[in-house]
């Protein structure tokens, strides 16, 4: 169970956030522009990186805030945390 | 008329308190402080149990958590009964009962103890080459198998105890409770660390504190004397908190770790009740230190399982710990120093040692000649080649090693004896810290894994990092402290140690014997009766990973989870298939260390604590009126409200023409109700809804439809605006913290530019629903000066008013085709105004109803419920909502994939209704449709998600999906049902009042 | 067969200490190019192995496998078996595994000791019921047994649940797929990895995947730790991992891989004779031939390759199983393991050729993979032998995604109202 640094509260047990899944996919501004592929690439295709990945997590128990996380998912060590908006930081 | 055993008072014994126990029936007397084990030997009992496979007799081998043999259930046929505990952990206490277990009629007479007999035909595997034929029979095989399988019984009652957990937070946490752990923890608290240190023993000092070696020193004392003082000193120091009977149990990333505290097991029944018997701590620390101490080896030699053949520092430890001999004839078997102190220290005591057979080569040492001062003979460059006694060791025979140590030679030696110690070496109990992440290297010299890449803020001492002798102990002790805990000294910085040297080094993973490997028994893993001839077996046939060869031999995955063998399986493998061990790795070490209870990992979440209910405020109303109630979510909802013995059917049928005819009323409290707040309310509306917003004029009503980003309905509701930029959005009682959820997850990552705020206020709010042609007179007499008429306030539509000087916000809408009016107020006034309703409507024969009125009188109304007319698979358009999807907007969510080959299809399933032709029948809801009968397979066009006999139509009605269900209008379909088949027609799925005069009537 | 496992066989290598069995498969190095190459040495990817020799006579081919076979999910699961799924297209692949179970010890010579001690599915809630008489219907339809029971019945089928109706989720009933049950996991993967060695497949241990070449829109062959291999057929069976070996094709799976725990408890003699489970408290539990309760936990939300999950999941389900078997509070937790799912959007599997010529994919099988080994195998093996899906998993195809035609397997999960 990780220690998640959330933003805006602090150290927290893992237990109080849901993970969010990838970052950074944004939601296309003009969906009916897309071929049906490439609605089906934001919907459902995924990186799913062993390694580091880029990915949103929200405070769901706390300050309900979303934020991203910088995390090696083949060791679950946590590398940085941003908010959303925010620039990613260089690890 | 049992024997006793015990040879000199002990200090941790305290003799002056006898408690009388069971075993098999018998009754035994021991002292309290003795666990189960040294109780037994104390009273001369070896024979403790059967193993698993073979049935062999076993008896006690350690005095510690990674006993293989002695594991017994304790209080059979009570509600108190655990299986598989180990003797030599378990305290006695007055009135505790045990029984030996896997094994019938007795532990003395165990007919599976014909399996021996079997045992060549019985290899490992051997239950994947065989029992396949006939193919039938598998089932009868394994009827037997199973029955001869596991260990001890399953509780069959509720368990009487409780458990409860504890969050701790420390600068150091420190794990085992010797010399090195009590150092560790006592020097972090000194520095100001709030400091834990736990240890699963019920005293502190581990293995020093009974140390009566005298050639052990510090400080010029013998070291167990040393070591009482600093713990003495414990006790003033701030900062520092220890708990015994602790057992950490598994050390997760991130520094989590979870330890079992065990407040009354070893405690007498009067005193467990309405006790927590044991608790979880779930501890988070900046920094770990692992002094988890070494497990001692056994060695692998032909019948190395007899009952009296036990660990050497166990015999010690039961002398020198516990004041009991193993033995009155014993041998030391060994390969290493230790058995040299464990036999001196029985010899001190009177207990006589017959010899001690040394696989090493003579070398004459301080060590040896004590040995032989005390009349103990030798056997130097010896193995032992076989044992016998089958209850209980009474001979050992020796022989001459090999140079190459594969073989004998020489003489066969009988030595008779009661108790064989044996001493293989020392294993560094690494568990937790392979859990932890951290990397093990091996050490050629000591043949042992050592910690060597921490994952975490972690630090390794004493021998649990390959530290045996006290002197580099401390030493190395010291400098690690130092660094990890960033001080300049520790105090014991100063301190002189003395110890003996070690004679010399030699290890053989598996003895030989003058018999072949085949016609002997050296087991390995001696719960799961796994033998180096298995291990061998599995590598001829090609398992070569450690893994597989654990996996097809079973060795280390019984109770114990091999502490004792697994590195003797990994030294057999090495030198059959001629790798290094290094190169082979371990097994991993999955948690729990040692096996931790479920109610204790549970705590007090079981129950009525398992999980919470949410009750509205109306709720005891409906309790006095003896309601039933549904689960929905996490609310208890009223379900119906039966009368004078009504069945559920005769109380809707009732509740519905009630509600139709004159009045009812519902507790709609559950419902989501989310404030939405902000400058783009209405914009932001428009984009989570199918259907437009923004010119929703303040005070009315709009229902909507939320789609997933895939199309595919999420959850509808009535969203009412309250102001220009405020609205109230209602959602399903079981969707409400996902559609927040949701929706802040839209609000903050995709559209942080709009300036809506969300608050949910589901629990702010009772709401009351009145219905029916009476409900506005109802209404009109709890608020007489609200002007109730259709131009004032028609449908659709909200008015703020006061009912006294309470406020309230009444939304006149309707989910039944009634004239509706759902009146909300703050929750606190919820029952007072429900008990208003209920009396300002007595003239009218106000109905109270429940959950299933409301989904028979809405599917009356065609009326969807979302998540039992929709699964996650239906569009809007499927539902022949078309009309509520926007063709105007430029997106919402869930928009684009309404737009995709699939979801566009003419013939995907749609909403309708269905008739039956006989109107008596009811369809099971669930029930799949066809349009063929008597072809199979058949195609199934879809199914009944909603099914009630209507009252107020007198009829049957059903809500369905069907394929290509739109253009279906009028056709016979069929519901063929496992006995018979029902005939339906397809029909519009508004099946009372389609032009909706009621809603004005 | 030289080889052949049976009683007799036993008794006659007792005789000789069990000193002569031969190996059950070889450790070959790898040729140099190989006709098809099977990325996995799980149950699927040897299954598949074992069924392209077999069934399709292409016996030139090879397994690759990053660790030991059978280590990955095949290793990790809790062995439930069971074909009473609600879409056709899932009723359909998962019964055509079925029913290969029921002679697969026969067929590989090799016990996987597939035990049809039956499945029990529990309702809790109204709408429970609801959703598993639907899929009762359906699966009788579909020629599938499958029962529905009430709460009388589940409590005599499995005395030992707690069915009183004050407990916070009531067993309001249930269904019963008496074909259904368990099978010795480790058996399946050295069961299949022996049948193939018998016809010529290489099994190839301790051989991680580098890189996939690819000339053009075709695969040429596998960058591994052991050297080129090269190839024309690529079938990718590398369940969590399967995205990391599309990320070296350059292709994007709607995957994610998640933790999954398991845990089992100490043996005790037999005391609950079925596979119960529940999907509202989300535990479910069977009792191995060992006597262990084996116990299935649920997934975490993150995305992640180290085989470890949170402790809160694992304490989630055990106050699941208490609740429904009050009597297991004093049994004791054993072991507890993690392994690495892929799960797809709808819950289904991929069983799919790609955008790419020669190169398939068999992943996604989320949280229940190994009821479907013999099956996906055999489907997958008729799919790179043929270059063409076979009808029971044309619907697995990749691009349900794009047109939107998911078998949405946990659509009826989305409990609402």
């Amino acid at each position: 169970m990780f220690v998640i640094n959330c933003p805006y509260c602090g150290e927290r047990d893992q237990q109080e956030f849901k993970a969010g899944g990838e970052a950074h996919i944004e939601r296309p501004k003009q969906p009916t522009e897309l071929s049906d592929d490439e609605w089906a690439e934001y919907l459902f295709m995924r990186k799913n990186i062993k390694g580091i990945q880029y990915e949103r997590w929200n405070h769901a128990h706390g300050c309900r805030k979303w934020f991203n996380m910088i995390r090696d998912t083949s060791n679950d060590e946590i590398k940085a945390i941003y908010k959303m908006g925010e620039k990613p930081p260089s690890i | 008329m049992s024997e006793n055993l015990r040879v000199k008072s002990s200090q941790y014994i305290d003799e002056t308190t006898r408690v009388s126990f069971k075993f098999n029936g018998t009754t035994y007397y021991g002292f309290k402080g003795d666990t189960l084990a040294s109780a037994l030997l104390a009273n001369n009992v070896h024979l403790v149990g059967r193993s698993f496979k073979y049935h062999r007799p076993r008896g006690i081998m350690t005095s510690g958590s990674e006993e293989p043999n002695a594991i017994v259930q304790i209080n059979p046929n009570t509600n108190r009964t655990e299986p598989n505990v180990r003797a030599t952990e378990v305290e006695i206490y007055e009135g505790m009962e045990a029984s030996s277990q896997n094994c019938w009629p007795s532990v003395n007479f165990d007919i599976g103890g014909i399996n021996n007999f079997l045992s060549p035909l019985l290899p490992a595997g051997f239950y994947y080459k065989t029992f396949m034929w006939p193919a039938s029979f598998w089932e009868k095989y394994e009827y037997f198998i199973r029955h001869s399988a596991g260990l001890g019984k399953s509780p069959t009652s509720n368990d009487p105890d409780i458990y409860d957990h504890r969050n701790i937070h420390c600068d150091v946490l420190v794990v085992g409770a010797g010399i090195s752990g009590i150092l560790a923890a006592k020097n972090a608290a000194k520095n100001n660390y709030k400091t834990l240190l736990l240890d699963e023993k019920n005293e502190l000092g581990g293995s020093t504190i009974y140390e009566n070696n005298e050639s052990n020193k510090i400080d010029n004392k013998i070291s167990s004397e040393w070591l009482k003082k600093e713990i003495e000193e414990l006790k003033n120091i701030k900062n520092l908190e220890i708990k015994t009977r602790t057992s950490v149990a598994a050390y997760h990333q991130y520094n989590y770790l979870l330890a079992r505290e065990n407040l009354t097991d070893h405690l007498e029944k009067k005193d467990k009740i309405n006790k927590i018997r044991q608790r979880l701590l779930k501890i988070r620390a900046k920094r770990v230190i692992l002094a988890t101490g070494a497990l001692e080896r056994p060695m692998v030699f032909n019948n190395n399982d007899r009952p009296g053949i036990m660990l050497s520092s166990a015999i010690k430890k039961y002398s020198d710990f516990y004041g009991v001999a193993c033995g009155r004839k014993i041998i030391f078997f060994t390969n290493n120093d230790s058995a040299y102190e464990s036999a001196l220290s029985l010899n001190d005591k009177g207990i006589k040692v017959e010899a001690v057979v040394d696989i090493r080569k003579q070398s004459e040492t301080n060590l040896e000649k004590r040995v032989i001062d005390a009349g103990i003979k030798i056997y130097w460059e010896h193995t032992v080649v076989n044992t016998s006694g089958y209850k209980r060791l009474n001979n050992v025979s020796i022989m001459k090693l090999s140079n190459d140590g594969t073989s004998v030679t020489g003489n066969k030696i009988s030595i008779s004896c009661d108790c064989l110690g044996v001493a293989g070496g020392w294993t560094p109990a690494v568990h937790l810290y392979t859990q932890s992440g951290s990397k093990l290297a091996f050490d050629e010299d000591k043949k042992i894994f050592i910690p060597n890449k921490n994952n975490s803020d972690q630090i390794s001492v004493g021998s649990c990092c390959g530290d045996f002798k006290l002197d580099e102990i401390l030493k190395n002790l010291n400098e690690k402290l130092k660094d990890f805990l960033d001080i300049n000294k520790t105090d014991f910085e100063n301190i002189t140690v003395k110890n003996d040297e070690e004679i010399s080094k030699r290890n053989i993973w598996l003895l030989p014997s003058d018999k072949a490997l085949g016609k002997t028994k050296p087991f390995v893993d001696y719960q799961n009766d796994a033998t180096a001839k298995d291990i061998k077996l599995a590598l001829r046939e090609g398992f070569r990973s450690i893994e597989h060869v654990k996996r097809y031999t079973t060795t280390g995955m019984g109770t114990d989870q091999g502490k004792l063998g697994n590195m003797h399986a990994l030294g057999i493998i090495a030198d059959t298939a001629g790798v290094k061990m290094g190169e082979l790795g371990t097994t991993t070490f999955r948690p729990p260390y040692t096996p931790l209870t479920f109610g204790t990992i549970v705590g007090r979440n079981v129950g009525k604590f398992f999980d919470i209910f949410r009750r509205t405020p109306m709720n005891d109303w409906h309790v006095e009126q003896k309601a039933e109630f549904e689960n929905v979510g996490q609310w208890k909802r009223a379900w119906y409200y039966p009368i004078d013995g009504e069945t559920m059917h005769q109380a809707v049928q009732r509740e519905s023409k009630a509600a139709r005819e004159s009045s009812g009323i519902l507790d709609a409290s559950t419902l989501g109700k989310i404030d939405i707040q902000g400058s783009d309310a209405s914009e932001f509306l428009n984009r989570v809804y199918t259907n437009a917003w923004s010119k929703l004029g303040i005070g009315k009503c709009r229902y909507g439809l939320m789609l997933n980003e895939d199309g595919m309905v999420y959850d509808d509701g009535v969203t009412t605006r309250l102001g220009e930029n405020h609205y109230l959005m209602t959602t399903t009682t079981g969707g409400a913290a996902n559609v927040l959820g949701k929706l802040e997850d839209y609000l903050q990552t995709e559209w942080p530019e709009l300036d809506v705020y969300l608050t949910s206020v589901t629990d702010q709010f009772a709401t009351a629903s009145l219905c029916g042609p009476n409900s506005k007179k109802i209404l009109k007499k709890i608020i007489p000066d609200l002007d109730l008429s259709d131009e004032n306030f028609p449908h659709m539509s909200f008015k703020e008013a006061k009912i006294g000087s309470i406020v309230c916000r009444i939304m006149r809408i309707s989910f039944t085709g009634e004239q509706s009016f759902e009146i909300n107020v703050q929750a606190s006034y919820g029952k007072a105004l429900w008990e208003k309703c209920i009396e300002a409507g007595r003239e009218f024969n106000i109905t109270p109803y429940g959950t299933e009125t409301m989904h028979l009188l809405r599917a009356e109304k065609g009326f969807i419920i979302v998540g039992q007319d929709t699964d996650g698979t239906m569009t809007p358009i499927d539902l022949q909502m078309d009309w509520i999807v926007s063709k105007k907007k430029y997106d919402f969510i869930g928009k684009r994939s309404l737009y995709r080959s699939d979801t566009m299809r003419e013939d995907r399933k749609q909403l309708v209704g269905l008739l039956t032709d006989d109107p008596k029948v009811v369809l099971e809801e669930g029930a799949q449709i066809v349009s063929e009968l008597n072809k199979n397979p058949v195609e199934m066009l879809g199914h009944v998600t909603s099914s009630y006999f209507s009252p107020n139509l007198n009829k049957s009605i059903a809500l369905a999906v069907v394929r290509g269900g739109k253009d279906m209008m009028g056709k016979k379909l069929f519901i063929p049902m496992e006995d018979k088949t029902i005939n339906v027609t397809v029909s519009n799925p508004v099946f009372f009042d389609q032009t909706n005069e009621r809603l004005n009537a | 067969m030289g080889n052949k496992y049976s009683v007799f066989s036993l008794i006659k290598n007792a005789l000789s200490y069990h000193e002569n069995w031969q190996r059950a498969w070889k450790d070959p190095a790898p040729k140099k190019e190989y006709d098809a190459v099977i990325v996995g040495g799980g149950g699927h990817g040897l299954a598949t192995a074992y069924y392209l020799a077999k069934k399709h006579n292409m016996k030139n081919i090879a397994v690759v496998e990053k660790g030991w076979i059978g280590g990955g999910n095949t290793g990790r699961n809790t062995t439930i078996i069971r074909s009473n799924y609600l879409w056709d297209a899932s009723a359909g692949l998962y019964d055509h595994a079925l029913k290969i179970w029921e002679g697969l010890s026969q067929e590989l010579n090799y016990n996987v000791m597939f035990s049809q001690r039956g499945v029990m599915n529990l309702a809790h809630n109204l709408q429970d019921v609801r959703d598993l008489k639907r899929r009762t219907h359906a699966n009788r339809l579909n020629g599938i047994d499958a029962v529905y029971l009430s709460t009388e019945e589940v409590k005599k089928f499995c005395p030992i649940i707690n069915t009183s109706q004050d407990i916070r989720y009531p067993v309001l009933g249930g269904t019963l797929q008496r074909r259904a049950g368990t099978a010795r996991h480790d058996a399946v993967a050295w069961g299949y990895a022996r049948g193939a060695d018998e016809m010529g497949v290489d099994i190839i241990q301790n051989c991680e995947v580098k890189g996939i070449k690819r000339n053009g829109d075709s695969v040429e062959g596998l960058e591994t730790t052991k050297g080129f291999i090269k190839t024309k057929k690529i079938g990718v069976v590398a369940a969590g991992h399967s995205s990391v070996i599309a990320n070296m094709a350059g292709i994007r799976l709607p995957l994610e891989s998640k933790p999954l725990q398991a845990l089992v408890s100490e043996p005790v003699k037999p005391i609950i004779d079925t596979v119960v489970m529940s999907n509202a408290v989300h535990a479910y539990v069977s009792q191995s031939d060992k006597g262990e309760l084996v116990i299935g936990a649920g997934t975490d939300d993150y995305v992640s390759y180290t085989q470890k999950g949170s402790h809160q999941i694992v304490e989630g389900t055990l106050n699941a199983i208490l609740e429904l078997y009050p009597i297991f509070s004093r049994m004791r937790m054993l072991r507890q393991w993690g392994g690495i799912v892929d799960i797809c959007p709808d819950a289904s599997p991929i069983l799919s050729k790609t955008s790419i010529k020669g190169l398939y994919f068999n992943c996604g099988w989320g949280t229940g993979g190994f009821k479907a080994t013999p099956g996906s195998g055999d489907l997958f093996a008729h799919t790179i032998a043929n270059d063409e899906p076979h009808k029971l998993n044309a619907a697995f195809n990749l691009n349900r995604f794009v047109s939107g035609d998911l078998v949405d397997e946990h659509g009826a999960a989305a409990v609402a109202h």
